[in-house]
Order: structure tokens, then sequence, then C-alpha cells
């Protein structure tokens, strides 16, 4: 085997997760009150164009997930396998022309030289100061500044029709998939979809899907060549960064959300149901934890996580290994310090359902007390658990952002969007400005907390009840 | 004639955009002149409210007036700016809410509420203002109005925030008054207070006052003329008298004969089948004819016209086309008579058929406060009450909301435990049992509730309602043969046992009350306790849940505990009435001594209360003070004594012992002598 399968605790967790959300898709599939608030998420243009971006985030964060160990090249002497020691993604792998790249230090987006001075010894003995040529960024080129301009346009162009390329296979096949199972004629489908009335809108999601392949063969395209987003104080490069830093953000978002779900979702339906003494202790319990300031419970649990990690060094096989412990407990404890709102409205919630008819009648015909948690009140209290995890997960992402920036997020080496906005803040402090850092890290940022909140908008709106019937 | 105050031609209101607007309001026309009552009657759902919003100009955003004309007095209201229509709103135009509970802004005192009314449409100086905002006080009856001045909503009763309502109203000097559904939120007893000084008013300033409402009580009780309203459109105009004298169109009848009263209850109640069609699609021909039981063949195809009948009358129905010549046919009683139907077989009467009894029972909710939940006082909702449930009969537990009857049904299944007391099924106590020990008896106790709406979940199936009972006391634990049940059932309720794989929002009110009498007969019960089941239905579906009612109770002998503060369903349904107040029964006795000689004077008044269609059996309203008091703190001696009629010295002192009159009839009351 060329390599072998690595599973880090974060990833087993998202495969969990993963299996969760089918085993809920499957069961929704099944149920018409919760299939039809999705249907009407997916039949809003703004639900569909988001969610093509939020599935787009999503597989590369996916592709960061599943970690492998390559087999070390030459064979030890004794002829036994060996693997190398590193951990590497299936993102890493694919991108690691990106990867292996690297400059010395910083280096602007779509340079080809550096951007600090240095002293170069000429052919001839004498040394000048001046920017040298980047070893990678633009090397192709025999004279950047005339040629430079040119490439870039050219190979844009190129990526350009490739990427459209692709997206019309896979336009076409989704084509005719639909019309397949739709049993009509594919041009009948075509012109359906070009005026809009699919009931789903699939040209919002095709149009999105197309700018978004176009985008990407772009910058995959000039890439190649060049270091779109320039290079960090080390020389790595910031696009390929940014890229990894989208499996943090997602972590964070949606681990915590599953670490505190059960201990939100049952608590907070058991204080409503049963009222009584195991209201008030669970009550207690939260208006605790509500009254220390989440920042230092966070500060403080991981600072005890790196004593003990340093302490215990060699308990970790790699780096990556002990990045990811440290990620764990970040999402742990933020899920610890945010249980707290959704158990308090689904305490509330519960409290009006215990009383609603329903359970009153479910009661008079003896029906056991979970019996009629798992089948009257948890029913109805998802919608709200579904709105508050969307609300949230842009939230979550952000605090990253605010806790890596104080040094109490996730580990230095691992690449977050909190990290690289954390070292912009001395490269804002130069003179001329290294800006990229912080701008690629703030576009992905943005985009991708933009697309979930409005994906949250408009997954509340399609299950609040007020707004039924009246349809756009 | 004089010139009417108010007049409408051809209104048209759209709702909704997009291909199907709902015509809410469809070519309506109609006249009222000042001093008048005019009554708009109909079903929910036949743009009743609709009207009074347009007439307003008050629609919800995608709401749309697209053809008429409205004229109050000399002004084309349709044509106004906004600016100048919100000077007519409140000032000439009037209006009140069914609701007062969420129509009064709760964080501003009333005198502060009433006072901006007076502002905006008066302009007075701030000394007038105060002085204006208690003579409007004064006039809608709150006493102590200096005093009133400064409370806040929640301090007053529902009545008296009714009466707010009106003040305001009054406020800009109305010369029409919109009263959308006034007293559909209130007690009787209060009902027939604000019925009583709206027309005080209307005499005193000459208003005319558009009265909306479903109850058939109270617009014979309070208007001149009226206008019943079927599907968007007015089907009739009538004086009340000749109305309900002889109601001209099908509709009108049908909903004459599907209120309950003593004297139908020999047989069924006239049903009206299926409900109100949805307004957003083009009707060829008469929007009544699917249920219509006069129905001919152009009904079908043919738009009726709207003919004159005698005087002021009109109606929309062809049966009155001279061109046909049928006018006389429908004055005839139509087809089905009532009484027709097989007389129920009467109940044997014995005494060992007694199911269920509760002695003294007693429920207190304890009062909490501060940081520690120091009991402080109870809120004796039920303050000891004592009731025999009988095989094959119906109690009618009757009384005016908050006077514990929902907490005494509760109580007596042991949803809510009672305090003290006892309740004994078929000799075993129930009380203080505990959950699982008290699962064999739920078999035979069930309850459907009022809120046909909030009694289903809405996630599950119809089918897993109904047989949840069945899977959960393991009477029919698998699926395929608890399945069968449930189609029985259906079938029993007159439902289409297709109807198992459906969700609950896909039914109206009446199909759902169907299905929630469903879930109870599932286990087979044989007490059913029903909480006030009718009240949220219209007149006619309401009927036919009461036939439903009536017919199981025959064929499988169920006991019912029907609890109501409708006096007429009880005269319909019930053998024996129990009449309760703040917490405990006051009067005892089979249902037609109770109804026909109230001795109790609470019973008496609530009787007299009760709007009546009939004029002849009309009786004198007694008028009763202020409203019932706090069930937290009962006043000393009898509980009825600050507003009764006939009290005496002792009744500030002693609560009266039961008087037994006769061998079936008990009544609490020192006025009340025995023998």
């Amino acid at each position: 085997m060329p390599l072998i399968p690595v599973v880090l605790w974060t990833d087993a967790l998202v495969f969990i997760l993963i299996a969760l959300v089918a085993g809920f898709a499957a069961h929704a599939a099944r149920h018409e009150h919760l299939r039809d608030p999705w249907r009407r998420v997916l039949r809003s243009r703004v639900g569909v164009a988001t969610l093509v971006v939020l599935v787009a985030f999503g597989l590369v964060g996916l592709l960061d997930t599943l970690h492998v160990r390559l087999k070390q090249d030459p064979p030890s002497a004794t002829g036994e396998v060996r693997y190398s020691p590193e951990v590497l993604s299936l993102l890493d792998l694919a991108l690691s022309g990106l990867r292996e790249r690297q400059e010395k230090t910083y280096s602007a987006p779509f340079a080809t030289h550096l951007f600090v001075k240095e002293s170069m010894n000429q052919p001839d003995g004498r040394v000048l100061r001046d920017y040298p040529r980047l070893e990678h960024g633009g090397a192709h080129l025999e004279d950047p500044a005339r040629q430079r301009a040119w490439d870039i346009a050219w190979r844009s162009l190129l990526g350009l029709v490739k990427g459209l390329i692709a997206w019309s296979l896979l336009t076409a096949g989704i084509l005719w998939l639909m019309a397949r199972r739709q049993g009509r004629a594919l041009s009948e489908v075509r012109d359906a979809i070009l005026a809009g009335r699919t009931p789903i809108p699939w040209r919002t999601a095709l149009g999105t899907l197309g700018v978004l392949l176009a985008l990407g063969f772009v910058a995959g395209e000039l890439a190649f060549k060049y270091h779109i987003l320039g290079t960090d104080k080390v020389g790595e490069d910031v696009f390929f960064q940014t890229l990894k830093s989208i499996r943090t953000g997602l972590l964070i978002g949606t681990l915590t959300t599953l670490v505190m779900l059960p201990a939100a979702v049952l608590l907070g339906i058991a204080a409503g149901y049963f009222r009584g003494w195991v209201d008030d202790v669970i009550q207690y319990l939260y208006t605790t934890l509500n009254s220390i300031p989440g920042v230092l419970l966070i500060a403080a649990a991981i600072l005890m996580l790196q004593v003990y990690m340093s302490n215990h060094a060699d308990a970790f096989a790699s780096l990556v290994e002990r990045a990811d412990l440290r990620l764990l407990f970040l999402c742990l404890i933020l899920g610890v310090t945010s249980w707290t709102g959704l158990c308090r409205l689904l305490r509330g919630e519960a409290l009006k359902l215990r009383e609603i008819d329903y359970v009153q009648a479910a009661q008079a015909l003896g029906v056991g007390h979970f019996t009629v948690i798992a089948r009257h009140i948890l029913p109805n209290v998802m919608h709200i658990v579904l709105i508050t995890l969307a609300l949230d997960f842009s939230g979550l992402v952000l605090a990253e952002a605010v806790l890596s920036y104080v040094n109490i997020g996730v580990d230095p080496t691992m690449n977050s969007w909190g990290n690289m906005i954390n070292s912009a803040r001395l490269e804002l402090a130069r003179e001329p400005v290294v800006w990229w850092s912080l701008a690629a890290a703030f576009l992905f940022m943005f985009t991708l907390v933009l697309a979930a909140n409005l994906f949250a908008d408009v997954v509340r709106d399609a299950f609040d009840p007020r707004l039924r019937g009246g349809g756009r | 004639m004089t010139e009417p105050l108010l007049q409408v031609e051809g209104l048209t209101t759209l709702i909704g955009n997009g291909a199907q607007p709902v015509r809410v309001v469809d070519d309506l026309d109609l006249s009222l002149h000042s001093g008048e009552t005019f009554a708009l009657l109909g079903e929910s759902g036949c743009g009743k409210s609709m009207t009074a919003l347009t007439l307003m100009r008050l629609l919800p955003p995608s709401g749309r007036i697209t053809a008429g004309s409205v004229r109050l007095g000399d002004t084309e209201l349709l044509s106004l700016t906004e600016a100048r229509m919100r000077r007519v709103r409140g000032g000439r135009l009037a209006m009140i809410f069914q609701e007062p509970q969420t129509s009064l802004n709760p964080v501003l005192t009333i005198g502060e509420q009433i006072a901006e009314a007076v502002r905006i449409h008066q302009g007075r100086s701030r000394d007038q203002v105060t002085a204006r905002v208690v003579e409007l006080l004064r006039a809608v009856g709150i006493p102590d109005p200096v005093q009133r001045v400064g409370e806040y909503p929640h301090q007053l009763s529902g009545g008296m925030k009714q009466r707010v309502m009106i003040a305001m109203a009054l406020a800009g000097d109305p010369r029409l008054l919109i009263a959308d559904e006034p007293t559909t939120a209130l007690d009787v007893t209060i009902q027939a207070q604000v019925l009583r000084l709206l027309k005080d008013l209307q005499r005193e300033t000459g208003m005319a006052v558009l009265l909306i409402t479903h109850d058939l009580g109270v617009v014979a009780e309070s208007a001149d003329r009226l206008a019943v309203m079927y599907a968007g459109q007015i089907v009739e105009t009538a004086a009340v008298a000749d109305f309900f004298a002889r109601p001209a169109h099908p509709y009108s009848r049908k909903l004459m004969e599907s209120l309950p009263s003593a004297e139908k209850r020999a047989g069924r109640l006239a049903v009206i089948p299926g409900r109100v069609p949805p307004l957003d699609r083009v009707f060829q021909g008469c929007r009544f004819a699917d249920r219509c039981q006069s129905v001919m063949d152009v009904c079908r195809d043919t738009e009726p016209l709207w003919w004159p009948v005698e005087g002021e009358r009109g109606v929309r129905c062809h049966l009155w086309d001279p061109a046909l010549g049928l006018a006389g046919e429908s004055t005839k009683p139509l087809g089905e008579k009532p009484a027709s139907a097989a007389p129920s077989p009467r109940i044997r009467e014995d005494a060992d058929s007694l199911l269920l009894r509760a002695q003294d029972l007693k429920v207190h909710f304890p009062i909490q406060r501060g940081l520690l939940r120091r009991v402080v006082g109870h809120v004796r909702a039920v303050d000891g009450v004592s009731l025999d449930l009988r095989a094959g009969r119906t109690l009618a537990l009757v009384g005016e909301s908050g006077c514990g009857k929902t907490t005494a049904g509760k109580g007596l299944l042991q949803l809510i435990a009672p305090t003290d007391g006892s309740v004994r099924y078929l000799g075993e106590e129930l009380m203080g049992l505990s959950h699982r020990r008290m699962r064999p008896f739920r078999k035979d106790l069930q309850i459907i509730f009022q809120d046909p709406f909030a009694s289903m979940n809405p996630r599950m199936l119809v089918g897993d309602v109904i047989g949840e009972g069945l899977q959960a006391l393991r009477i029919e634990p698998r699926h395929a043969p608890r399945m069968r049940r449930v189609a029985d059932l259906l079938e029993l309720v007159g439902m289409d046992p297709e109807a198992a794989d459906r969700y609950p929002h896909e039914f109206s009110g009446g199909q759902r009350q169907r299905l929630c009498i469903a879930r109870a007969l599932a286990v087979e019960p044989r007490i059913i306790v029903c909480d006030e089941p009718t009240s949220a239905l219209d007149v006619s579906v309401q009927a036919q849940i009461l036939n439903l009612l009536k017919d199981l109770q025959e064929r499988l002998g169920l006991a019912y505990l029907f609890i109501t503060h409708d006096i007429s369903v009880v005269a319909y349904l019930a053998h024996e009435v129990a009449v309760m107040y703040l917490g405990r029964v006051v009067e005892r006795g089979r249902v037609d001594e109770v109804l026909d000689d109230p001795r109790h004077p609470y019973t008496r008044a609530l009787l007299s209360a009760v709007p009546v269609v009939d004029i002849d059996q009309r009786r004198r309203v007694i008028r009763l003070e202020g409203d019932m008091p706090s069930p937290s703190h009962p006043p000393a001696g009898c509980h009825f004594h600050p507003r009764c009629p006939d009290v005496i010295e002792v009744c500030r002192h002693a609560y009266p012992q039961e008087t037994r009159l006769g061998e079936t009839r008990q009544v609490h009351c020192h006025r009340v002598t025995g023998g």
C-alpha cells in the first residue's frame, strides 16, 4: 500500500456528524412535516445559491479531513515498509505543488520578486541590494516586467475556458439525469431551467456553480505559476493557507454544536417537562455557567491544556495530532460555554408544550413520560434546534478568529483564519504594509459567514409557521 | 326615507397576489342609517371581518380594494388620501375588536391610551383632555373613573377592557361604530353588560353600529337589520324580526335549524354538509350549491341574482327568481324535519349504573413568591366539588370562564393532581395513584379538548394519533391490527378511513374534533370529559359534533361530563346540570328542573343573560354588577354575595349549606328553603 489512512479525533467526529446528518436526512425524507420546510429552503433562490457555496466550502473541508501517511520512498535498509511520520490530508496532496513551492519570505500577490531587499552577490563579485527574483512565483518568465501582465491574462483565459468546459459537462450531466427522471426531452428540461420555471431554482444553482467553477479554475491555473495571494513571513503560499483554514473554521462551527446539542436538548426539555426540582437543578446549572465570562473559561481551559501538552510532549506522535487535540478541546470548551442559550429556549418551549392539549391527551391515554418527550415534545422543538444551529454556526466561525487572535484559539501551527489575522497584527505595522494575509483570511471568512448567515435566514423563514402560505 | 349614513356599493376586496388572489369580499352592497344597528352574520371564513377592515381601509399588506364605493355621509372613503383617511378613522368611523386583551397596550395606563385618542381627534388642552377621559370612562359605565384613569390594562378584567376599548372608540364622537365580534371573548353575563352598554350609547349619541358576529342570539337581541354573508357575498338582508320569523335563504334557514335547543332534544340537529369553499377560485353558479338541500340544476351553472323580497328584504338565491316561480317553495319547511328522526330511547334510570363519584374534590394551586418560593396563598380553582357520573348520561358542568370547570374535569382524570377530596371510579379510589398505578384506569377515562387545532400533534399522522392509546396501553401493540382498528374508529366518527395517512393540518376544525373523538374512543372508555368541544366551532359544525356525541352515547352507553358555557348546548344534550361559581357547585339538578326553574340567583342571572333567538322566550336580563372575584381571595360568606341581587345579611358571613329540593336537586343558597 502506498499509504495508510490516519483518523484523527476530529476526523472521527466529523464522520459521526456526517452519519448523523445523513440519518436525519433519511428520516426527514419520510416525514412530510420535516421534508416540507427543507423543500421550501431548496425552492428559495438565496437558499440554493448559498447552499452551493456552502457545499463548495464543505468539500474542501472534507478533503482536508481525510488524512493519510505516505510510504517513504526508499524503503529502509531492512526492507520493511515504512511510512513517513508526516500526516497529510488529501487536500495537502492535491495541492502539494502549492505546499512545496515555498519562498524565502513575504511576497505580494502575483509578484515575481520578493517583498524585501536582499544583498545579492553578482557574478562579477559586486554586492547588490535589490529585490531578488522569487524561486517559484513567475519563475518561468524571462522578462517579468514586460511579460507578466500578458501571461496572467492568458492563463486566466485558459482557466476560464477550462472552468466553463467543466461546468458544461457537469450541467449536461445534471440535465440528463433530470430529463431521465422526469421522462422529458433534454431540450424541454433546458428550456424550463432557462426560463426559471422549475420548482427548485436550478438556474440560480447552476449559475452559482458556474461562477464558482470558473473562479476555481482561474485560481488553479494561476496558482500553478504564481502566488496568487502572496506568501507569508516564512514564504508559505497564503492561498494554500486560506484553503487549509476552511477545515478549521468548519470544524469549529459544526463540532461545537455536536458537542453541546445533547446537553442542551436533554437538559432543556427535561427542565421544562418535569419542572420541580429537576428544573431547579438545571436552571441553577446554566445560570451559574452563564455567569462565568466565557472567554475566561476558554482561556483557563486552553492554558491548562497547553501546560499538559508541554509536559507530555512524547504522548503525541506528530505535530498534527497535537494541534488536532487542541482543536477538539477548543470545540469542547466552546460547546460547554454555548449550550445555555439553546437550553433556555428549549426549556421555555417545553414548559409551553407540556400544557398543550395533545400532551395532556397523551397523558390521559397513559403514555409514559419518555415516550411523551420523544414523540410529542422533541419533534415539536426540532425547528428551534435547527434554527439555532444554523444561526450559531457563523458566530462560532467568528469566535474562532477572535480566540486565535488573543492566542487562546487553535494551535499556532494549525492553519486558521484567526492565526492569519493574528500574524497580520505585525504585518500591518510594517511599511509598506503587508496586507494580503489579512485580506485573504477576511475574504474567505466573509464569504463563508455571509453564505451561512443568508442560509440561516432562509432556514428560519422556512420553519416559521407565521410565514407559511405567504410564499415567494 | 332619509339619506343613509353609510352607503357601500359593489365593494370588492382581493387578498394575496399571483395567479390566485382570494376574493374575500365580492360585490358587496349595504347601507346603514343613523341610530341603527346592522348585523353582519356568517360563519368563519365568510369575509365578515375583512368587510370591516375594508371599510376602515386597514387591510393587511397584500390586500387591495379593486372595485366599489364606500360613502360615509357625503365623503367617498375610498378616494381619500391616507392622511385624510386617518382623520376619519377613529373620528367619524371607529372600530372595536374581538380580543380586548390584545387591543390595549400593556405598558400604558388606560387613561393615557384614551387621552391619545381624544387628543388626536379633538385637539383639546391638557385639562380638557383629562376631563374628557373621565367623562368617557363614566359613559361606558366604569365605576370610579377618576381612580381608574391611572390603572394599567392588566389590572382590569376582560369586560372592563372591552369597555375601555369602547371608550377609546367613542373618543372621536363616531357616527358609525364597527364592532367586530365585540363579545365573543367574553362570558355571557359580561356579554349582556357590553351589549346593553352599546345599546345605551347608541340611544344617547345616535350613532350607527355595524355589528359583526356569528352568534344568532346576539343578533336577535341587539340588531335592527341584518345581512347574512356567505363566501364573500351577502346572501340575504332583512329586518331582524322578519328574518327570525322566516329566513329566506336556504343557508340562513340551515343556520337557524342547526342551533341546539331544548325543543330539539328528541332528535338530531340539522347540519350543513361540507364547508365554506375557498375563495381563491372563480365560481360558476351559486356558492352555496354544494351544501344546499334545495339545490337545482340552475344553481350549479348560473350565479343567482339579487332578488328583492317584500320591502327591504333581499335574497341572493334562485328560489326567489320570479321567472322560475318558486318563491313559495322556500318558505315551506325543508325536507328532513328534526323530529322525524327516531326519538332517542329513554335511558334507563337505574342508580347502580353509577360509574364515577367525586366527593369534595379540591384543586388548589399554590402561589409562590420571592427567592425561596415561599407559598403565600392558594388559588382555589376547584374548592369542594361533588359529582356523580352515570353510564349513558350526560352531566353538564356550566359556568363562566375562570370558575374552575376545566380544572375540575382534569382533576377528575388525575391530569392535574387534586389537593383533596375523593374520586372513586367503580368504587376504587383514584386519588394519589402514581403514574403507573393509574394506568389501568386510563383506558376508561378519556377527554376531548376545546381547541381542535392544539389537541393533535402536528408532527404525527392521524393514524398514529388515534392509535396512540392502543399502543401505550398495550391493547393492540402490533401495527397492522392497530391500523385496522383505527380505520374502524374513523368510520365510527364518520370520517374516511384514508384519513389515517394524512396529517392533522389537512383537516378543518370540525373534522379534527371528530378525530379527537376517535382518539378518545380508541381505548373504549366509559367516561369522556368533553371540555367545551364545540365552542371553537361554527354553529353548523357544532351541530355535527353534537349529533355525533349523542349517537355515540346511545350506541355505546358512554357517560359524558360536558363542560361548557353555552346554555343552549346544555339544553340539547345534557341530562343533569351542575352550575359552578368560583370553584364550587352552586346548583345541581335535572336539566329541565334547573333550566326551567333556576333557584340560585347566579343560575337565574346566567340564564337570563343568554341571548335567545326566540322573542317569546326572552326573559328579563338580570344584570350582574362587576366581575367574578379572584379565586385566590374568594369573598367571605357566600362567594356570590357581592354580586347577588337578593343578598341578605347572613350571606356575608356564612357559606350556605346544601339545600335539597326533591330527589335530584341541590342548591347552595340561604334564600332557598327546602321542602
